[in-house]
């Protein structure tokens, strides 16, 4: 039976402080994309009760890049919520570390398992 | 509706949900689906696209404050995170195959579900058991401030709880949702584990859990940033604030409240479900 040690609590405290920072730059990179957006068109009229599909460029990686790069507002909104998504993906990856500084490889591997999954999501759906 | 009229409401809506879901500790994400659909007129995919991602801000941006209080396991959390991530892309995969009719009615019964839990006294404090093979081998049991000093726990049942976590992991994915009730449950009643330890466990898993079936909805095209932005920083300022006004809050009241509002849009969302509105 182990009890969460002193090392544990100093890995948690940096993992959340990681999660903090990364949604706070992408609240942030959302923001700046939400007032170019507004600019363009804050004063057309809303339509979201249908449903359409969002247009190519707004579904994966490298396209939304494209479209932020022009500075195009949906793009960099987007762009924001890719970085929301990574950001408990880098959590992850993060504990993979810790718990091989622990040397606790059976957590390595557990932690892994999940990594594999998550990047799995991401690949396997064609967005990265 | 213009779109900065249709932006400024949502955002609003957002944070009052937010705002709510962590005075009551009941969670946004919930609501935010029915809000978007049922008074906005959104289309329930891209309701759940949103929802999905305000889940992630909100479990992430809270993560830092209940780390420091030192009560979430991360072994524990870690290792159920193989279930509800797995079951996450089920879910995700699932939503594509059914009607949002269906979609509708699976998430009415869910909100009945969850405000019926909220009613549900609080356990109380768990008693010393011997300590579980399983439980032992993974090194799941731990230990957690209490009294002054710190308090230790086995954790037990670990298959069972395992498999309710497969199944809150694949609503999460199906409903765009945090699945925060049922992540409890299957901690604290299944295998269990202190309440306390089980609902801050719980929150750091949503945003993993969330993360594996978002990339799916961001690349069928169900996440429309439009629609995302207010929802996501809405419920984030919301949730942020309600964490603060916690600490000094009368809750009772609220979470009464909270849990009518549930339930009314629980049965709406059934209504609207059988009659095909959605």
């Amino acid at each position: 039976m182990t009890h969460p040690s002193l090392d544990d609590r100093g890995i948690e405290v940096i993992i959340g402080n990681l999660l903090r920072a990364g949604v706070l730059i992408a609240a942030t990179v959302v923001v700046i994309g939400a007032l170019i957006y507004l600019s363009h068109y804050a004063m057309q009229p809303a339509d979201f009760g249908v449903f359409r599909g969002e247009a190519a460029a707004l579904r994966t990686l490298p396209a939304i890049v494209t479209g932020a790069a022009h500075l195009r507002g949906k793009s960099i909104m987007q762009l924001g919520l890719l970085l929301l998504i990574a950001t408990p993906i880098a959590r992850v990856m993060f504990s993979v570390i810790g718990f091989a500084d622990e040397r606790d490889y059976l957590y390595v591997a557990l932690t892994l398992i999940v990594l594999a999954v998550l990047l799995y999501s991401l690949i396997g759906s064609g967005v990265a | 509706m213009t779109i900065l009229a249709f932006t400024v409401l949502i955002a609003l809506g957002s944070f009052i949900a937010g705002f709510l879901g962590a005075l009551t500790g009941l969670g946004g994400g919930v609501v935010i689906v029915p809000l978007l659909a049922l008074v906005f007129g959104v289309d329930i995919r891209y309701a759940i696209g949103a929802s999905l991602v305000s889940v992630i801000a909100t479990s992430s941006g809270a993560a830092a404050a209940y780390v420091r209080e030192g009560y979430s396991n991360i072994r524990i959390g870690m290792f159920l995170e193989i279930a509800t991530t797995i079951g996450a892309i089920m879910g995700a995969m699932i939503a594509t195959h059914v009607t949002t009719s269906a979609i509708g009615i699976i998430f009415g019964l869910v909100l009945l579900y969850s405000a019926f839990l909220s009613a549900r006294p609080q356990p109380d404090v768990p008693v010393d058991t011997a300590p579980d093979r399983i439980a032992s081998a993974l090194r799941l049991n731990g230990s957690y401030p209490a009294g002054g000093g710190m308090r230790a726990y086995n954790v037990h049942r670990v298959p069972l709880g395992f498999s309710l976590m497969f199944g809150a992991g694949t609503l999460s994915g199906l409903l765009g949702i945090g699945s925060g009730a049922i992540k409890v449950i299957a901690m604290d009643q299944a295998m269990k584990i202190p309440f306390k330890v089980s609902t801050t466990t719980s929150n750091f898993m949503i945003g993993v859990t969330a993360a594996a079936s978002a990339g799916i909805y961001l690349s069928r095209g169900y996440i429309d940033p439009g629609i995302a932005m207010p929802v996501m920083l809405g419920v984030l300022a919301g949730s942020l604030v309600g964490a603060r006004v916690l600490v000094r809050a009368r809750t009772k009241w609220l979470r009464l409240v909270f849990s009518a509002a549930i339930v009314v849009l629980g049965v709406e969302m059934i209504y609207n479900g059988f009659s095909g509105k959605l």
